[in-house]
């Protein structure tokens, strides 16, 4: 089955930086400035779905191990592919950086990634340019701050129990 | 930097559908719908009556506290008359960022956790997280926990779509729909609630297996269940299908075409009711689904009743299934015997201070998992559900995103909604069977 399907490396060309294999599906690296001109080959090559589009924050682990051609950044855009003609999934691992966390949106590739990337941009500020409605989707509109990112702390609530003793 | 300075920075403006006059054309053709599939424009945005508004159409707000809305849900939507011009869901009442919480609990909590998100499908849930885990850790399951599993997501498979024929005979004026389902659903729970402890939110499928054999004599009690569910799904059938009510309510109302559907990442009996077999226990086989004989339902329109004949057909299908998981049912062990990941046998805790410290050590600290990425899929009874996991040799994972599929099938609310009147609204709502706690998470 594996020998018969093209690999998605092949297929997007030359615009990936490294391609790797995890947990059985291949994992495409790309550059942010290639990342549309990989996924539109990719979607003209078959994989028509996006399944999932999702960040991750890196901050305790600027330095994970990567294949060499790959720079790493603080952020990560990580987008699953679905072919459902050759039943195939490809996930792309696009690096952005913390200064300046632009991507360009995948809307007008695929519209589904509507609500993800609003989901990305809500939990994890990342911005996705050209969205067409670039607003928070699960955090109210006036929340400060991205509270998915490693560095926005966990709230804690200080528990008052029955009958404790007071403040010593 | 201030309080107000952070809020300007990080608001991008109000989540709501705005007046038509607010709105620029092309924005105005995306929430039509006319612009979203890539292979070019449906409509100009030139033609979309911008000034065209305000004082014919009025924006109203369906619920959070609507009835028909299954939980939380808000919509909002443009109305000329009766008729629905734009729609937008609002969602987030239900946040709890369990997605962040998943990141400071440890693999062994971690199916604590996810199995509260979609509450109808619990084990589902708990199932895409063990899998990630376990496809991270490299561990091998005996055949009988995989079995077990097949057995049990397949058995809440079944509970969740009769609850989804329930609240949509309610939805659709059918009170005695609700109470049949209701009561159908019970007779799961009770078996399920034998095995695991727990109606909802069981923890029982974890990383390494599950977390205890099935009861003494569960044949009987599934047998029994597989017994009397597809005798009462024709009752259902006869009742709802045979109905003209029903059929008129759920005939060409709410079409979705699959090429709209693919692209807007529409899984589960929304894609598969406008005619594309994709079911990833077939697609894509995890546990021992390519062992096992079933079909995969498909419909032809895409309309609200064929989504309802799909889920109908999947409860027969998923007894079928059942029925397999019990005769195939394969002896051994319900977990695997990795000192790493399964806590020793109860009974050695009472003889040897080693396997004490090591029970406490695995529900304590948990144990740590190699670092690695990885995404899984099953088939929810939504739709793909997926785990992304991030895992950096620590107990805890690194990152754990659910994709959830409420969550994408939620946005084919306003395609097909679009054009239908008001009272078609709560048939079209509730064919997306949206869950909520999964929705938001």
């Amino acid at each position: 089955m594996a020998a018969e399907v093209a690999s998605a490396a092949e297929l997007a060309g030359a615009n990936v930086l490294a391609s790797t294999r995890a947990g059985g599906q291949e994992v495409l690296h790309v550059t942010r400035e290639r990342y549309l001109e990989v996924a539109g080959a990719l979607r003209e090559s078959g994989f028509e779905m996006c399944a999932d589009l999702c960040a991750v924050d890196y901050l305790r682990h600027l330095h994970r191990p990567l294949p060499d051609e790959v720079t790493p950044e603080r952020f990560e855009i990580v987008v699953n592919l679905l072919s459902l003609e050759r039943h195939q999934r490809v996930r792309l691992r696009v690096q952005v950086p913390d200064t300046d966390p632009v991507v360009p949106t995948l809307f007008n590739l695929y519209p589904g990634t509507e609500n993800m990337e609003r989901e990305a941009f809500d939990l994890y500020g990342v911005r996705f340019e050209g969205h067409p409605d670039h607003t928070r989707i699960l955090m109210p509109e006036d929340w400060e701050g991205h509270p998915l990112r490693k560095d926005y702390s966990v709230g804690r609530v200080p528990v008052q129990f029955k009958q404790a003793p007071g403040p010593r | 930097m201030t309080g107000e300075e952070l809020r300007a920075e990080t608001s991008e403006g109000p989540q709501e559908l705005r007046d038509r006059d607010e709105t620029s054309p092309v924005a105005l053709a995306i929430e039509e719908g006319s612009l979203r599939l890539p292979e070019g424009p449906l409509l100009d945005p030139g033609d979309i009556d911008v000034e065209f508004g305000s004082d014919e159409t009025m924006i109203i707000n369906m619920g959070p506290q609507h009835p028909s809305t299954h939980g939380v849900l808000r919509i909002m939507m443009e109305l000329e008359g009766e008729t629905v011009l734009r729609s937008k869901p609002v969602i987030g009442y239900l946040h709890t960022g369990m997605e962040k919480t998943g990141e400071e609990l440890t693999y062994v909590q971690g199916a604590t956790n996810v199995t509260r998100m979609d509450y109808v499908a619990p084990l589902h849930n708990e199932l895409v997280f063990s899998l990630a885990a376990e496809a991270l850790l490299g561990i091998e399951i005996p055949p009988r926990a995989t079995w077990i599993r097949m057995l049990m997501t397949e058995l809440n498979r079944i509970s969740s779509h009769v609850m989804w024929m329930a609240t949509n005979g309610m939805d659709l004026a059918s009170t005695s729909m609700m109470i049949y389902g209701f009561r159908d659903r019970e007779m799961i729970l009770s078996f399920f609630e034998k095995a695991t402890g727990l109606r909802m939110n069981h923890d029982y499928i974890r990383p390494g297996g599950v977390a205890a054999d099935l009861p003494d004599g569960w044949e009987d009690d599934v047998m029994a269940i597989v017994e009397t569910i597809p005798g009462r799904t024709d009752e259902y059938d006869e009742m709802l299908t045979g109905q003209p009510i029903f059929k008129h309510r759920t005939e060409g109302v709410g079409i979705i075409s699959p090429e709209l559907a693919i692209a807007m990442s529409a899984t589960g009996p929304i894609l598969r009711g406008s005619g594309v077999a994709w079911d990833l226990r077939r697609a894509m086989p995890y546990l021992a689904y390519d062992e096992v004989d079933f079909d995969v339902i498909v419909g032809t329109v895409g309309d609200t009743y064929d989504r309802y004949a799909v889920r109908l057909n999947e409860i027969r299908e998923s007894c079928k299934i059942v029925r397999q998981c019990v005769e195939m049912m394969p002896p051994g062990d319900y977990r695997a015997q990795d000192k790493k990941v399964t806590p020793p046998p109860r009974a050695r805790i009472d003889e040897s201070m080693e396997a004490l410290i090591h029970h406490f050590k695995i529900f304590t600290s948990g144990f740590e998992v190699p670092p690695g990425e990885v995404y899984t899929a099953i088939e929810s009874p939504r739709g793909e559900l997926g785990c992304y996991l991030v895992a950096d040799g620590s107990n805890k994972p690194y990152r754990m995103h659910i994709r959830a599929p409420s969550f994408v099938n939620l946005q084919t609310l306003p395609l097909l909604l679009r054009g239908g009147l008001i009272a078609d609204a709560v048939a079209v709502i509730s064919s997306v069977d949206p869950v909520m706690g999964e929705v938001d998470r």
